[in-house]
This record gives structure tokens, C-alpha cells and sequence, in this order.
């Protein structure tokens, strides 16, 4: 077993991403997510890959999609207001069908908003990304160690399903340390044959391409891609749930905001409230089936996010009125505290109570 | 009596050495196996001449990683005293770098250690060091670890490529022990 160290969020990522096999990171530096590409300018011309720091992130997605296309494990990183620069590059490798990894360490927003953590991203990463039908896996970790394991699942499922995967972390996941044991280095790669790479006239020439002038074609393509998109769906749902066998307030929380929504509910608990938590892991799909399942016991909702109310969608989507559903929340940049998420869950007991 | 459970303040200017101290501390969590966690200030504040981290060493998993009632507080100049002094909790530790700090607050339910940490470094030759010192008497306060943990933990943290500072680190975490 590898030894534990201590890193940070960014930096653990960083470090298990070249262990899955990750050869080119193309990025440019953006508070809080920098301690990733400076870790990549460092480590990527040891292992024979490439770092580059490109011009804008516009370059640097398009640079994602031209190694994806050649059959490379590559990633590129940024935080809010450069991951909305990415949204074309990334529709653009979701409609050629490109397997890539994405990383946004959120920060406030809109527009340049403030450096400091949010979860602000939740309808942009899981809804609206770019233009056309498309989706991508949304993986949220909550812990440096997590930071490192999902990034190796990022890769995996990104060239099983051949799709873009983001990983939405945010500036508090990013810049904290806490012991992390980084995952051992991938052996053999998948077999790429797809890939447009050189072949010495051996085969048919590959292309990856997202244009259809023919809207048949088109039509057939996203008809083909929306059956994967049905698998990712039936079988790659991830969460956690914390004390929520008997859960009459179920608290549902992702990232930096499930680990003070856990606090919250432990203190609930104390008090004689039936708090319990439900984390997703992957935000799309969203974790319907584990949702669905609180609901036998669960007399309220309450949806806890550093934003103004997003993935509170996704929930009420799941209870379908059959039980209130409430948000909490801090934003900009402003992270909330157990007691105040506390009054929450008060509050909402004691308005559903008997 | 061993106190285990700590959220930690760390506050000072930047280049006092806060971060490091805190590395060293969690550093120390680490090698105990307890949950640990270490958060710095990247935000307006740390441009406006704090910088300031929390250190969280626990028996149970880290919930919030940024502690705004800390149990300990490490202020190495005034602006942090008068930043955090009302936000430690009661029956909690402040430690001071009294050679940085003109004046201090009143504070009731605390309990208030004044170290002239830069003056004891600078007089024993081991300048920038007032963060050990300070992590040294955080140790004697409170033993939250063994203290063969922290003198390992302070090995680790120091750089492969500037061992040369090791052993002045060992002496200074000594040196608070004492005070």
C-alpha cells in the first residue's frame, strides 16, 4: 500500500491523473484551480508528456479535442469563468464523440465573480455545458482523496462511453490538504481504433468530426448516442447516504457542502432530529434511484449547495411533491457553517413535525 | 490532560512561516492516522497583509476544513489578534508572538500564553523560526500528539533539498517546548 501524504486537492488530482495515464494537460493559470497546472508544468516533461500552457482556454480545449481525437489520455483544467470559454470546444467533443477530462475547481460567479469556492456551476455543468443534446458524467468529490480516486474513474468511463467527463470540485477541495494515498499507475491502455492517428495506409482513414450537413444522419447519431446516455444512466450512478435508514429530514448535498451538511446532520441528531444526508457522487446522472428510496421515511427535503439553488431541480425532479423540498444555501464564495445549516433542518422539523 | 481534538487558527503576515507551522501540525495528525485537514487563506485577506490558515486534527472524519470558532489560535502580529481574539471558543487556547504584538485585547475565557517567539529566534540564532516556537509551545499546552510524532513530523516537512534547516527547526520546537 502506497503511503499516505499530505496534498493538496489540486495537486493530489494532478498527480493521479498522470498515474491514469494522462500524457498532455493543456490549460492556462486561473485562481483556484493553478496548483494543477503548475504541478503538470513540473511532472508532465518527466514522464514523456507534454504540459502547455496555452494562449486562452479556448486553445487550450481545442487542443484537448485534437489529443482526445489522436487516441491520447489528455485533461485540461480551469475554474468557473474559463470552463464557460470551454463550453464550445466541449460540445464540440460531445458531438465527436471524444473522450476527455475536464476539471473545474468553481469559484464565485457570474462573470468574474470571486475567487473563493462555490458551487455555482451546478446547472451549467449537469444542463448547459454548450449547445445541442448533449450531456456529460459529472463526477463530485468531497475529499482530497477523492480528488484523486475520480479522476482515474474520469478517464475510464470517458473512453468507455466515449464522452467528455468533468469533474466539478470547487476552491475549497482545491487549495485544502488532507492525507491522501495516490492510486497505483495504470497499466495497459484501452485500445483506441477509432483513433486518428498515423496507420500507414493500413486501414480506412478515421475522422472526428461533428458536423452533419445531412440532418437524417445527424438525427441517427444523437439517437445512437442518447442509448448510451440510457447505460450511463442505468448503471453508472454514484452516492453516499449517511444515517439515512430512518431519515425523517434527509438532507441532499455534493462536494465541500456535503462534508458541513454531514456536521450539520450529526448535530441534528443530537437534538433527537431524524437528520440523515444524501451525497451524490455523480451529479449526471443524477443518483434518482438512491433519492427515491429515502422517500419512504423522509418527511422533508433540504438541498444544501453554495449557490442559490440548483441541484434543489434535480431533487424536487426525483420526490415529485410527494414530500416539501427546501434549499439552503450561501453564495459567491461564501462557505455556509454547520449552525447555520442546523437552523435549517430546525426550522424545516419543525414546520413538517406533528 | 492530553487535549487530542483541534481547530486551529494560524494567523500572521505572510512569510512568518503560519503555513508551514500548520503543515507541520497536520503533518503530525497524519503520521497519528487521525483525520486531519489544512486550509490556507487564498482570498482579498491574504493580499491585505494576513495570512492565515486552519489546521483540524480529529478522531472523527473533518467536516467544515475552515474553522471559524477555533479552540487554538497562533497570532503572530497585531491584525490577527484583533482579527480572531473574539472568535476562539471558550475554554480555548491563544498563543501569541508577543515581540509582534503591541497590544492585547482583553479576553475573557481563554487562556492567553504570550511568547516573544521573533525575539527568542532572533537571540538564538535562528531567525524566521518563531513559527516552531510557537508550534513548540502549542505541543507543550496541549500534547496533542507524542512527541516523537511531532519531531518526525517536522522531518517531513522539511524540504530534501534544505536539510541544512532541520536541525535549527528541531532546536526551536524545542526551545518552545520550554517556554
Amino acid at each position: 500500500m502506497a503511503e499516505k501524504v499530505l496534498m493538496k486537492g489540486n495537486e493530489a488530482l494532478a498527480a493521479a491523473a498522470v498515474r491514469a495515464g494522462c500524457r498532455f494537460y493543456f490549460g492556462y493559470p486561473i485562481t483556484p484551480q493553478t496548483e494543477l497546472a503548475a504541478y503538470m508544468s513540473k511532472v508532465m516533461p518527466k514522464v514523456g508528456g507534454t504540459f502547455l500552457q496555452a494562449e486562452s482556454e479556448i486553445s487550450a480545449i481545442n487542443m484537448l479535442y485534437g489529443a482526445a481525437a489522436a487516441g491520447a489520455r489528455a485533461m485540461t483544467s480551469s475554474s468557473s469563468p474559463g470552463i464557460s470559454l470551454k463550453g464550445e470546444g466541449i460540445s464540440y467533443m460531445a458531438g465527436a464523440d471524444l473522450p476527455g477530462v475536464i476539471v473545474n475547481v468553481e469559484r464565485g460567479g457570474p462573470g468574474l465573480g470571486s475567487i473563493q469556492p462555490s458551487q455555482q456551476d451546478y446547472w451549467q455543468a449537469t444542463r448547459a455545458m454548450g449547445h445541442g443534446d448533449f450531456f456529460m458524467i459529472v463526477y463530485a468529490p468531497n475529499t482530497v482523496q477523492e480528488m484523486a480516486d475520480m479522476v482515474f474513474t474520469a478517464f475510464e468511463k470517458a473512453d468507455e462511453y466515449l464522452t467528455p467527463v468533468m469533474i466539478l470540485a470547487d476552491g475549497l477541495l482545491g487549495q485544502m490538504m488532507e492525507p491522501v494515498e495516490l492510486p497505483d499507475e495504470i497499466g495497459e491502455l484501452p485500445e483506441k481504433p477509432w483513433a486518428t492517428n498515423g496507420h500507414k495506409n493500413q486501414r480506412e482513414h478515421n475522422i472526428a468530426n461533428s458536423l452533419y450537413l445531412q440532418s437524417d444522419e445527424l438525427e441517427a447519431k444523437l439517437l445512437e448516442r442518447a442509448k448510451r446516455y440510457e447505460a450511463i444512466v442505468e448503471k453508472e450512478q454514484l452516492s453516499e447516504g449517511f444515517m439515512l435508514e430512518d431519515a425523517e429530514i434527509v438532507l441532499v448535498a455534493f462536494g465541500a457542502s456535503s462534508r458541513i451538511a454531514r456536521s450539520a446532520v450529526v448535530k441534528a441528531r443530537e437534538e433527537g432530529i431524524k437528520a440523515g444526508l444524501l451525497r451524490p457522487i455523480t451529479l449526471w446522472p443524477f443518483p434518482e434511484k438512491a433519492l427515491a428510496e429515502t422517500l419512504s421515511t423522509a418527511k422533508a427535503y433540504l438541498s444544501v449547495e453554495m449557490n442559490m439553488g440548483q441541484m434543489v431541480d434535480d431533487v424536487r425532479l426525483v420526490v415529485e411533491g410527494r414530500a416539501p423540498v427546501e434549499h439552503f444555501g450561501r453564495t459567491g464564495g461564501i462557505i455556509p457553517t454547520p449552525d447555520e445549516v442546523l437552523c435549517a433542518i430546525r426550522s424545516l422539523n419543525e414546520k413538517v413535525g406533528e | 490532560m492530553a487535549q487530542r481534538e483541534l481547530s486551529i487558527v494560524l494567523s500572521g503576515f505572510g512569510g512568518q512561516g503560519l503555513l508551514f507551522a500548520g503543515k507541520v501540525i497536520a503533518q503530525a495528525g497524519l503520521l497519528e492516522e487521525r483525520y486531519v485537514s489544512w486550509l490556507p487563506s487564498y482570498g482579498p485577506e491574504m493580499r491585505g497583509g494576513t495570512a492565515s490558515c486552519s489546521v483540524v486534527l480529529s478522531d472523527d472524519p473533518v467536516g467544515s476544513p475552515l474553522v471559524t470558532t477555533p479552540n487554538v489560535l497562533i497570532a503572530m502580529n497585531q491584525p490577527s489578534v484583533d482579527k480572531f481574539i473574539d472568535t476562539v471558543s471558550e475554554g480555548g487556547l491563544v498563543l501569541v508572538d508577543s515581540s509582534m504584538v503591541q497590544d492585547m485585547p482583553a479576553r475573557d475565557g481563554v487562556t492567553i500564553c504570550e511568547v516573544p517567539a521573533t525575539k527568542l529566534a532572533d537571540e538564538n540564532g535562528f531567525k524566521t523560526l518563531a513559527n516552531i516556537i510557537l508550534t513548540g509551545k502549542l505541543f507543550a499546552e496541549t500534547e496533542f500528539c507524542d512527541k516523537q510524532t511531532l519531531l518526525d513530523a517536522v522531518a517531513k516537512c522539511v524540504p530534501p533539498k534544505k536539510q541544512e534547516l532541520l536541525e535549527p527547526n528541531l532546536k526551536a520546537l524545542e526551545l518552545g517546548m520550554q517556554q
